[in-house]
């Protein structure tokens, strides 16, 4: 094991005294080898090929870097990329790459690896499910479609120092984006020797902190320190080992037994008892995540009457959701964009009574106006609004739905509850079988942007089918304007305008959970749960 | 016996195909696709899916495609493994799951045997309750309870071994996922070994060799033990069968690269190609197993013999 022998665990085991470090069968591990527990499978290591999962890009922030990289608290620092400069107008990146940006193997990282990575991304070929991310920059998506060549993408390698990026508009997240795999480099050299197994293990290089050595699948993957990173000399760990623990409460007995150094993620409902068992490794911290419910903006549906929507959403309790049925595992939340995104303050619905007063706090006064909106939108418990909510399968989406339902009951509302497992659920509500749907969204970068493109009338992610001309217009300017503190009152402005339309109801706001051995350093909460392990140390 | 075996495995040619093309479809009518998720994909970004996976082609067009790959012993990539194929993938996991439910087969044999001889030769005393009952508790309490809590018992509490992880199949790691596996089939071949043996027991050759006055022992190592054996053989060819596929559960707990995972994840993901991979893989090692047991069964018992 690679903690110095968790005192602070055994510690908190019931049965301390049997628990003597000399009777662990564990064989013994390199000195600073970190293990962290991550709750999927890698889909591979081509960042094109990659289904999604949250937990794929704690490997491959930690094998790649890319223009920019994080900083334990997520603050974005140059990575590959020394510094940069923009254009005017917003629309071309000029990156001027760092002269000892090295591959594994020692050959240099140049900027026709960004090139070369981009393309593959986008090429057709790649058939890459995150291709979208990319579509802000010069012919992206004609590319993605084959309508143009690879080569007419709006990327080019000036010379091997300098990459140029041109975008189709100002793109002021542009920079967040960048934290994104989907933008790291891919090297070219061992693309040309090897094409498409240039990620088997044998041929692979790659330019982040670690380089991978080993992959089971369904067991671990296995990295050492990448000997030829530019900062090598300051990664303190020898290497780390992912282990996928899909069982996430096997992952909480495996980290307790002394296992593994880091768990990325436990069971909400295993909260409060690690928080007393084990105070010191049990975080959680606000993440960049929203949890909703979906209106159905479709024709035919009871919920197109902004009435029914309004008292819906006003009757919810949100605080006894989140601290009596979720123990404090989720905050509660009257936004649809979470808290704590960069330049940007969250919007908050605010309910009213009939005399237009704030009654957002007074959840009596709440109930008697949803109860006057129903009865005014012809509901009563004589001819009852009956609706259809479905929720993919949980434990935690089930408690809350049925909370919810409960708490609709007093306006006359008979609700029908559907699950199904989530890839059925999500193809359901696309094609807009429901009144009301349960939905999350977690950030893929640290922008307003991100979420507010839900809600574009026809946009992929709308389940409800919203469509105001007013929030599309807001949503067109904000993008289309450079000044940060301008373009953030238009944002804000198009969610303001959304919560008074009572789009969708905002619900929870997700929270990070992580078991973090306190004897490592370099690990520190943040908003996008990201945590590179070249920051990270383990404490003697 | 050649002759035998040959034709039965001719006969299983046709029984694989109906598996084969019954799961295809049956997969295909499921709803919702392999890059259905969280998330609905821009249409151009399907197309290219769709394309490159071949799944934009008609349906008995696919099918032709699949079973042409078959016979050349290529299960195709998987969809969401995009660095493995099916193949890999399965041979990957495959030496795994028969060293873990091997040994658990060998473990549920060892114990069970004799404790379902024992209850049935002290049948009606505190011995055959005390077996009965715990066998009883052995299948009842279903396994994802057991294997939680014997990591969290011997892993989290005593820490004599690791709670989970596979450790290049390290002995330490090994123990507690077969005992895991285990524990049920101990309990099945105790029941089953108990009900077979005081049948047998009563029954008119076994009086006769009482009659000839040898000793209980020789009764019942001699005489019952052969013939009581044989419900428990036709258990044994499925249930081996099962449990070297892997168990879903006890490798998730554990940690184990096995491919019992794959069968749920596959359909939960609608993985065509791995369910299709796990479904050939596990149909042919039924018709394998209930094969050999057929022919166990006539070293067993000589009144059952195949050839003419």
């Amino acid at each position: 094991m690679s903690l110095s022998r968790n005192t602070w665990l055994r510690r908190t085991a019931l049965v301390s005294a049997i628990g003597l470090a000399g009777l662990t069968l564990a064989p013994a591990s390199l000195a600073a080898t970190l293990d962290i527990g991550v709750t999927g499978e890698l889909a591979s290591f081509d960042t094109s090929k990659i289904s999604g999962g949250i937990w794929e890009s704690q490997v491959l922030m930690d094998v790649y870097e890319g223009l920019v990289k994080e900083s334990p608290d997520g603050e974005i620092l140059p990575g590959m990329a020394a510094s940069w400069d923009v254009s005017e107008d917003g629309r071309t990146y000029t990156f001027h790459l760092r002269e000892d940006a090295r591959w594994s193997d020692g050959e240099p990282v140049t900027a026709d690896d960004f090139v070369f990575g981009w393309r593959h991304l986008l090429d057709p070929a790649s058939a890459s499910k995150y291709a979208y991310q990319l579509y802000p920059v010069v012919n992206a998506e004609a590319v993605n479609t084959g309508d143009k060549p690879l080569e007419e993408l709006g990327v080019e390698a000036v010379d091997p120092r300098t990459l140029v990026v041109h975008l189709n508009a100002p793109t002021p997240y542009f920079i967040q984006l960048l934290t994104h795999y989907t933008t790291y480099p891919q090297p070219l050299h061992t693309w040309q020797e090897f094409g498409q197994d240039y990620v088997d293990l044998d041929n692979i290089v790659t330019n982040g902190a670690f380089t991978p050595t080993e992959w089971i699948s369904q067991s671990r993957i296995t990295t050492r320190k990448n000997p030829e990173y530019y900062e090598a000399d300051e990664v303190a760990l020898d290497g780390v080992r992912y282990h996928t623990i899909e069982d996430r409460n096997a992952g909480v007995s495996r980290f307790r037994a002394g296992e593994l150094d880091i768990m990325r993620e436990y069971a909400s409902s295993m909260y409060s008892l690690l928080k007393e068992q084990i105070p010191d490794a049990t975080h959680m911290a606000p993440y960049l995540g929203s949890y909703y419910y979906v209106f159905n903006h479709r024709e035919g549906h009871p919920t197109t009457d902004p009435r029914v929507r309004e008292a819906l959403s006003m009757a919810v309790r949100r605080e006894v959701i989140a601290q009596q049925i979720l123990q404090g595992t989720f905050l509660p939340s009257l936004s649809f964009v979470p808290e704590g995104i960069e330049h940007y303050d969250a919007q908050n619905v605010t309910f009213r009574d009939a005399d237009g007063n704030d009654i957002t706090d007074d959840m009596n006064a709440r109930m008697e106006r949803a109860q006057e909106l129903m009865e005014e939108a012809g509901y009563s418990s004589e001819n009852p609004l009956r609706l259809r909510l479905r929720y993919n399968t949980t434990d935690e989406h089930k408690k809350i739905a049925v909370a919810v339902s409960s708490m609709w009951r007093p306006l006359g509302v008979e609700v029908e509850l559907v699950n199904s497992e989530a890839t059925v659920h999500y193809q359901t509500i696309a094609q807009g079988d429901f009144d009301i749907a349960r939905a999350g969204w977690i950030a893929d970068y640290n922008d307003a942007e991100n979420y507010l493109a839900l809600l574009r009338t026809g946009a992929g992610n709308n389940y409800g089918a919203y469509s105001s001309a007013e929030y599309d217009e807001l949503y067109h300017q904000a993008a289309m304007t450079l000044d940060a503190d301008e373009r953030e009152a238009l944002m804000e402005q198009a969610e303001a305008t959304a919560l008074a339309d009572n789009a969708l109801i905002p619900m929870l706001y997700y929270v990070s959970r992580n078991l973090v051995n306190p004897a490592l350093s370099g690990w520190e909460d943040n908003i996008d749960d990201d945590h590179p392990s070249r920051w990270i140390s383990i404490d003697e | 016996m050649l002759k035998y075996t040959l034709k039965r495995l001719l006969q299983a040619i046709p029984t694989m195909l109906v598996v084969i093309t019954i799961a295809f479809f049956l997969m295909r009518v499921a709803p919702g696709g392999p890059f259905d998720g969280e998330r609905s994909l821009p249409p151009q970004i399907e197309a290219n899916l769709m394309a490159a996976y071949h799944l934009d082609e008609p349906l008995w067009q696919q099918y032709a495609r699949y079973l042409g790959n078959l016979v050349q012993g290529d299960f195709g990539p998987s969809f969401k493994y995009k660095d493995f194929t099916v193949t890999e993938l399965i041979m990957q996991g495959f030496p795994v799951s028969l060293e873990i439910g091997g040994l658990a087969i060998l473990l549920a044999l060892l114990v069970g045997l004799p404790l379902g001889v024992i209850a049935a030769l002290r049948r009606n005393t505190g011995i055959d309750y005390t077996v009965m009952g715990l066998a009883l508790a052995g299948i009842a309490v279903p396994n994802f309870v057991i294997a939680p809590l014997l990591a969290l018992v011997f892993g989290v509490l005593l820490q004599w071994l690791p709670a989970g992880g596979w450790n290049d199949g390290a002995l330490p790691n090994m123990i507690l996922p077969i005992v895991a596996l285990a524990v049920p089939q101990i309990a099945y071949i105790a029941r089953m070994m108990r009900a077979s043996m005081i049948e047998v027991l009563g029954s008119h050759y076994i009086r006769t060799a009482r009659a000839k006055g040898l000793t209980e022992t020789e009764v019942v190592w001699r005489h019952a033990m052969r013939p009581a054996l044989l419900p428990v053989t036709s258990y044994l060819g499925p249930a081996i069968a099962g449990i070297i596929t892997g168990s879903v559960v006890i490798e998730q707990i554990f940690g184990i690269p096995g491919i019992g995972r794959y069968f749920v994840q596959g359909a939960l993901n609608r993985d065509y190609t791995l369910v299709m991979g796990t479904v050939v893989f596990y149909g042919a090692l039924i018709v394998l197993m209930n094969l050999i047991v057929d022919l166990i069964y006539s070293a067993l018992d000589p009144q059952i013999r195949y050839d003419d």
